[in-house]
């Protein structure tokens, strides 16, 4: 992350995303929520040379990019920033396993370079998948989402209350710490001692403010609980949302389509 | 350390989601029953600390790089174990969401590896022992230090254990650790350092914040005992429902569903979806060679190949049938990125034009 504003920034824009008004936007998000948990199940439980199995899970991502209406660009982008990660992982494999896996004439690809081209793939789709989930739903549906499923209330409470308290803290800290390095020469006063104290304040300026803001939700009757403005439900709608992606991932996790594609355009025996 | 999705396993990731999902019911319990209701909303807006102080930066003297905080052991000596453990699985949560730090399905293991070890391992038996009641600044620092340690050593353990029984990378075990734990330590001992740092400053500024949880709190040892009780039958229970569905063979959830259907699959043509298609694969392929079943034959021959760190000739021999389809598997794997772009692309155009 090259700064603190632009970590905040580009963290808003996604926040932002979410308020999109389309269909998408507005189907109930425990169907979502399920949908991207069979999506990322039904992926990962390839075993490690797959590889063209995985291309048609492509499917989901770019549908809901297109009927969210989201920017392809910038989630493009955000997981290009994770791949080099993935990569360096993958990376190693190679070094392990030599042996022989495919032949394209006259080159031979060992199962290490299968297995590492199938752990980038992966790590594209279930990464994208989680940010789409983010970018349709909004970090406080999600939540609420997750409450009717069963979360425990006092979990789901404190992480609606640490969402709606990240941005004024991370302004925060933003300040302060560009504060500090106006002030630091040569790299001088940016070490242990002085982030210790900064931090430190920063902890103490928080606790106040917790209590402050209990205090005063408290004078505003809080019980305990968060209400939602418009309480969706779960219908027909989604019923099919989630029976119809999850019955889709099911059979193209049962049959290569890539595969079957491919040999009736080539006349090939898959 | 945060794990990704695209190095699990569903049997590992499934089992550590169990695991922490009871961990987290659990924690949500105790923090309700003691009655604190300031606790809630200091949990979060902590919860919301930890992203700040985590995005500024410190340099590490001597190296030339900087580091920032981890903060479980943090959150854990301001808050106590259960309600610390309720705030690092949310933070993580966020982090996944919208960071993408760790995938979903992750989120098991790592609520797990960075919650579980500073929240109920490292604070209450090394930080605790060695900080005691009153402590002094070296304490505080000896006592930081070796909980960090202790606590990122064990998660990066954990990390290496979950990473290898999932079988998706061909790392060999030792190797593996090897990496991991000599950068866990020096990462370990930064943290140490600055934890201490943070913990001495407000221990002179507001000692009684310090105070709160070390004194409510009974000793840790026996609710310890009832999460460690907890954790133990949810692992068992999911690894043993997950690991028998999935046993002696490596495609785990395509033999689940067949015998979740009660059929094979491939020997009830006319039978929903899968017979639909299998009855369509019939028609338009015109590949009487064509056997799905052969391979997964070959594969319930060598059960557990898969899974070895070390993989052997077994998953091999299947592999080796594949050697003379992979063109078709190239060449129909372009044709389906190229359908997926261009369905997108179409309904993109159409739902901008509405």
């Amino acid at each position: 992350m090259a700064s603190i504003e632009g970590t905040i920034l580009d963290f808003k824009r996604l926040d932002q995303l979410a308020r999109g008004g389309t269909t998408l936007h507005r189907i109930d998000a425990r169907a979502k929520v399920l949908v991207a948990l069979v999506f990322i199940l039904s992926v990962v439980s390839f075993d490690r040379y797959a590889l063209t199995a995985l291309f048609p899970f492509f499917l989901y991502p770019a549908v809901v990019l297109a009927l969210g209406n989201l920017p392809a660009d910038y989630f493009v982008k955000k997981v290009a920033l994770f791949l080099p990660f993935a990569l360096a992982v993958g990376m190693l494999n190679p070094l392990f396993d030599r042996e022989v896996m495919v032949r394209l004439g006259p080159f031979d690809i060992s199962g290490g370079w299968v297995s590492c081209a199938s752990i980038v793939v992966r790590a594209i789709l279930t990464i994208s998948a989680a940010l789409l989930l983010v970018g349709v739903t909004g970090f406080p549906e999600i939540c609420r989402a997750l409450e009717r499923l069963g979360v425990p209330q006092t979990f789901a409470v404190q992480l609606l209350f640490l969402y709606r308290y990240i941005f004024v803290l991370t302004e925060e800290g933003a300040r302060s710490s560009r504060a500090r390095e106006l002030r630091s020469f040569g790299g001088k006063g940016l070490g242990i001692g002085s982030y210790g104290s900064l931090v430190g304040h920063l902890l103490l300026r928080t606790w106040m403010r917790a209590d402050r803001i209990h205090m005063s939700m408290l004078a505003r009757g809080f019980t305990g609980e968060f209400h939602a403005l418009q309480p969706s439900r779960f219908g027909g709608r989604e019923l099919l949302y989630l029976l119809g992606w999850s019955a889709l991932f099911i059979v193209l996790r049962l049959r290569n389509v890539s595969r079957l594609l491919g040999s009736l355009v080539t006349g090939a025996p898959p | 350390m945060h794990m990704a999705d695209a190095l699990l396993s569903p049997a590992v990731g499934g089992t550590m989601w169990a695991a922490s999902s009871s961990a987290i019911a659990y924690c949500s319990a105790k923090v309700r029953k003691e009655l604190d209701e300031r606790k809630v909303p200091l949990m979060g807006v902590l919860g919301a600390f930890l992203f700040a102080a985590q995005m500024i930066n410190f340099s590490i003297p001597g190296t030339g790089s900087s580091g920032h905080l981890g903060g479980g052991l943090l959150l854990t000596i301001l808050l106590g174990p259960h309600a610390a453990f309720l705030t690092i699985a949310s933070v993580l949560i966020v982090q996944a969401l919208f960071f993408a730090d760790g995938g979903l399905l992750a989120l098991g293991c790592n609520i797990f590896n960075l919650g579980f070890f500073p929240a109920f391992v490292a604070y209450p038996y090394i930080y605790k022992k060695i900080a005691g009641e009153r402590p002094s600044q070296a304490r505080i620092t000896f006592a930081a230090v070796a909980a960090a340690v202790a606590g990122l050593l064990l998660g990066a353990f954990a990390v290496v254990l979950e990473t290898v029984s999932s079988g998706i990378t061909s790392l060999p075990f030792w190797t593996f650790v090897v990496l991991m734990q000599p950068i866990h330590l020096v990462i370990g001992i930064v943290e140490g350092f600055v934890t201490a740092a943070v913990v001495s400053f407000v221990y002179k500024a507001r000692p009684e914040i310090l105070q709160g949880p070390v004194e409510t709190r009974p000793v840790a040892g026996h609710s310890l005992r009832n999460v460690l009780l907890a954790f133990l039958a949810a692992a068992v229970l999911t690894g043993g429902v997950v690991s028998w569905f999935a046993s002696g063979d490596p495609d785990g959830l395509e033999w689940s569903i067949a015998k979740v259907t009660g059929k094979d699959e491939l020997k009830g043509p006319g039978h929903g979806i899968h017979g639909m298609l299998t009855a369509l694969q019939e028609t338009i392929a015109f590949l009487p060679g064509y056997s799905f079943r052969k391979s997964a034959e070959a594969k319930s021959e060598n059960p557990g190949a898969e899974g070895g760190a070390n993989p052997g000739g077994g998953a091999r021999k299947e592999e080796g049938g594949r050697l003379g389809t992979s063109i078709s598997g190239i060449v129909g794997g372009l044709i389906t990125l190229v359908i997926v772009f261009l369905a997108g692309f179409l309904l993109k155009r159409r739902s901008q034009a509405a």
